[in-house]
């Protein structure tokens, strides 16, 4: 087609200027970011709607998680926005090779987070604390108590809450694997980056999420027993 | 307008170490404030006190949303408010009917 919509990399022929183009893609990112707040809204609320009825459950099941695991994942995920800003930084400057060198350590550290999370899963299905009725059997390994129900609640909210930001650390970690691959390519310059800034958000967006799990649901039950 | 949305403003790299290490301290203390029995409420006030601070940070310089259009930063806190309506709301209509053991109202 006509050259002039092609002079410049990177420019949709119905944009006016990159800048244009840049801002709507900044506001379609965030609405669909409004979207997922919603979508984990919805399951912050079944949180709070069942500590607010079952306190002491919550209480003795948040004392089930490990703290030392979440607070690794938690610093690991903290590192990998850091990493995460430093490539959006470095693609603005239009460097290629640290951009790489940074969306790599991301895609590293999101997998530390991924296998930390396994581990813990594991833990957890070990000691039938998997909340499935067919496999919660808390009495196996701990002392019986009265909250059992309850903390079977507390973990099905667990395993909801995080397996759907795990999720979303996978499909996390696909997309950086193409946005890598883009880098590699160079098809990202000083005046086109947006695809890199765009992801950015989503990922900042996930460490969100995870800044809110960990306090809710590890650190609720930390001083049980007078902390550990 | 336009003049001043800073489309090509790049944040420079001191504003993210600060930020990191802003969400590190931040961290570290949340955990250290969890390991105590604080009286009442204050237990999950500190915590989400916390949980927002460090969420506030990511977002206004990780998100670049301190630099972002008016018109981004207004969609943002409609959104915001979106959840605010889902959780306040929700959870007034909860806690008036009784029968939940909290706000003093004994289940029947």
């Amino acid at each position: 087609m006509s050259d002039h919509a092609a002079h410049v990399p990177g420019l949709a022929h119905h944009f006016v200027n990159m800048e244009q183009q840049k801002e709507a893609g900044t506001i379609g990112m965030w609405l669909f970011l409004l979207t997922e707040i919603m979508f984990f809204g919805g399951l912050f609320l079944a949180y709070t709607i069942y500590r607010a009825k079952y306190p002491d459950g919550f209480l003795q099941g948040s004392h089930l998680l490990s703290v030392p695991l979440g607070g690794l994942n938690t610093v690991v995920l903290i590192v990998s926005s850091l990493t995460m800003a430093m490539a959006v930084y470095y693609s603005q400057l239009g460097e290629r090779k640290k951009l790489l060198g940074f969306l790599a350590l991301t895609l590293i550290l999101g997998s530390v987070f991924l296998v930390v999370k396994y581990f813990e899963y594991a833990e957890k299905f070990q000691h039938h604390l998997f909340p499935a009725h067919w496999m919660y059997n808390p009495a196996a390994d701990h002392p019986p108590t009265q909250y059992h129900g309850q903390v079977q609640v507390f973990l099905w909210i667990y395993f909801m809450m995080t397996g759907l930001h795990a999720l979303h650390m996978i499909i996390g970690i696909g997309l950086l694997l193409v946005i890598m691959f883009m880098a590699h390519k160079g098809k990202f310059s000083k005046q086109y980056n947006s695809p890199v800034e765009l992801f950015g958000l989503y990922w900042h967006f996930v460490d969100i999420v995870w800044i809110f799990l960990f306090p809710l649901l590890y650190l609720t039950g930390y001083h049980v027993g007078g902390g550990h | 307008m336009a003049e001043h949305t800073s489309e090509h403003h790049i944040v420079p790299l001191k504003y993210y170490f600060g930020v990191f290490a802003l969400l590190m301290v931040f961290t570290v203390l949340t955990v250290w404030v969890a390991q105590f029995d604080l009286p009442g409420m204050w237990n999950i006030i500190v915590a989400l006190t916390v949980a927002c601070i460090k969420a506030t940070a990511v977002v206004l310089i990780f998100m670049h949303v301190r630099w972002s259009s008016k018109l981004t930063q207004v969609i943002i806190i409609a959104g915001l408010f979106w959840l605010a309506i889902l959780l306040i709301m929700t959870m007034g209509d909860y806690l008036v009917r009784g029968g939940w053991g909290v706000l003093g109202v004994q289940p029947n």
